[in-house]
């Protein structure tokens, strides 16, 4: 049976693990070939280790296990120039581009808005926001040189359709995804071009699973993993603590595929009812 | 294998149009159908309403996909004659995993009256009420969660539907199938039962494509051009509807919930 986006090629930016392996790894096994970035470096004020290189590997070997072309690189969202340069050879060697993944996020300071450093600021702006336009700058010339039509999927939060206390720059960087979101949809529907975003809950990845994120959804230092499910299920209408990377994956194949062929310009929670609560 | 091998599907408005292709796509993934339709005329709607040789139809097609299909009159305005046709599918199919309430009708004519508004809300708000209201105590009883989706519209979420009895009745009922869908969400959601609305721009089907639903937007060219989508297709089809119930019910969505999903070419976005 052939895949939901059989013949298709995807360009994913963090894709060396959590959420971003996750797609890389969906959408190869419903047919798509993949070009995969990542920054593959340590985050300044993130409370936990950014990928590496062998995460990166890992990722290429589960996708070519899946009988699947990949092409990765290192390259950073904040960089347009590196970024063009990646997604131009992965096209070169692919053939085509179809789907764009802005999957790349960062989770760094956590403080009240008037004591987040300047430079925490800007920083999460330059990835969380300017690199999803990046992404997206450097990928849609390939999409509308193909004249098929496409689907690009921006990874925005919770923290894009709701305020958190503590990480303005992240619900900032966040909710102007949606607004990127909506712009680019406008844009590019006399292309058939799709723009949609995703809005996770609580993921179980490594961008959460710290204890500085316990710290921020218990309101208490030193809380344990245990506190952080109670706390987190306690903003989640289903019960259940947090999501799988898979379940945002699936969003992310559904949205690709041509299931969702007239879906456009929608912002779509797999939060479990978060946004209900 | 499908994605719903296993499931009964309790699927209304299913005579034709979106709830036979719902019935249809649900079947194709593996559910068994409870497919239930008033298969009447009601005298405010301007255009032919289903009919029992429809129902007929959407049975034959289940039927030849190898699935098993419960069908029943019933209209949803009437709660215990719509909890009598529930409850005898149940006994033939067995208990309900999903919920597509669809049935809806646009009662909006050139010669506009009151009794508009009364049978659209009847239908396209109390019904959607009734049609949960038969079918989540007995997911609830059963224990093993559930997906419940229920047809909004693009007038859910925007002003338009028309300066008539019927047009603003409509939009009035569609928003208020949103404020259902938050509700049940929020009561359903410890029994791992999830509840999203669907929101189509203009689809194919008959109660759009005909001539009174035709004269009715030319008659305010405003409106007409208000109803233009952003990608390049007039009218999505049935089954883009189905597609977007299908991923909603399945497992790949299972954390979805309280949710408005438009599936309307970028129509709510552009305005």
């Amino acid at each position: 049976m052939a895949g939901r986006v059989e013949g298709k090629v995807a360009f994913i930016t963090g894709a060396a693990r959590g959420q971003g392996r996750s797609h890389a790894l969906r959408l190869a096994q419903e047919g798509a070939d993949i070009i995969a970035v990542d920054l593959l470096e340590d985050i300044p004020g993130a409370p936990y280790h950014g990928a590496t290189e062998a995460d990166l590997a890992e990722t290429v070997r589960q996708v070519e296990a899946l009988d699947r072309r990949i092409v990765a690189s290192k390259a950073d969202v904040r960089d347009f120039g590196g970024l063009k340069k990646a997604v131009d050879d992965g096209v070169a060697q692919l053939g085509r581009l179809d789907i764009i993944s802005a999957n790349a996020g960062i989770s760094t300071q956590m403080a009240p808005a008037d004591e987040l450093d300047e430079d925490m600021w800007q920083n999460m702006i330059d990835t969380n926001l300017t690199g999803v336009w990046h992404t997206v700058k450097a990928g849609l010339p390939h999409i509308k040189a193909g004249g098929r039509g496409g689907s690009i999927i921006l990874t925005s939060s919770e923290a894009g359709i709701r305020g958190y206390g503590n990480i303005a720059h992240y619900v900032s960087a966040k909710h102007g995804v949606v607004g990127l979101m909506r712009t680019l949809a406008i844009e590019l529907a006399p292309l058939s071009i799709r723009v949609n975003s995703i809005h996770p809950t609580q993921v179980d990845t490594d961008m959460i699973q710290n204890s500085a994120t316990y710290d921020l959804f218990t309101g208490k230092q030193g809380s344990t993993k245990e506190e952080f499910a109670a706390a987190s299920q306690a903003v989640i209408a289903l019960p259940i603590p947090w999501v799988e990377p898979v379940d945002i994956s699936n969003a992310v194949l559904w949205l690709a595929s041509d299931e969702a062929r007239f879906v456009t310009g929608v912002p779509l929670p797999v939060d479990g009812g978060n946004y209900l609560i | 294998m499908g994605v719903l091998e296993g499931k009964v599907a309790f699927v209304t408005g299913a005579a034709r149009g979106q709830g036979r292709s719902h019935a249809v796509r649900l079947a194709q993934e593996g559910a068994d159908i409870i497919a239930i339709d008033i298969a009447a005329q009601i005298d405010t709607v301007p255009y032919p309403m289903s009919t029992p040789d429809d129902l007929a139809e959407t049975a034959r097609q289940v039927e030849a996909l190898d699935r098993r299909i419960f069908t029943r009159q019933a209209d949803v305005r009437d709660k215990d004659a719509l909890q009598a046709a529930f409850d005898a599918g149940v006994a033939e199919l067995g208990p309900v995993d999903i919920v597509a309430a669809n049935a809806g009708i646009a009662p909006m004519s050139l010669t506009p009256q009151y009794q508009e508004w009364t049978d659209v809300i009847a239908v396209n708000l109390t019904g959607v009420y009734h049609t949960v209201e038969v079918a989540a105590p007995s997911m609830i009883e059963r224990g093993e969660g559930g997906a419940i989706v229920l047809t909004s519209s693009t007038a859910g979420l925007t002003g338009i539907g028309g300066n008539t009895p019927g047009g603003i009745g409509y939009t009035a009922a569609k928003h208020g199938v949103v404020g259902l869908m938050r509700a049940y969400a929020n009561y359903l959601a410890p029994y791992s039962i999830r509840v999203n609305t669907v929101h189509p721009t203009g689809v194919n089907t008959p109660m759009v494509v005909n001539e009174f639903m035709q004269q009715f937007l030319q008659a305010d060219p405003a409106m007409g051009q208000a109803m233009a989508n952003a990608l390049p297709v007039e009218l999505v089809e049935p089954v883009d509807i189905s597609n977007a119930i299908v991923w909603l019910v399945s497992d790949a969505a299972r954390y979805v919930t309280g949710v408005t999903l438009p599936v309307d070419a970028g129509f709510v976005n552009k305005r």
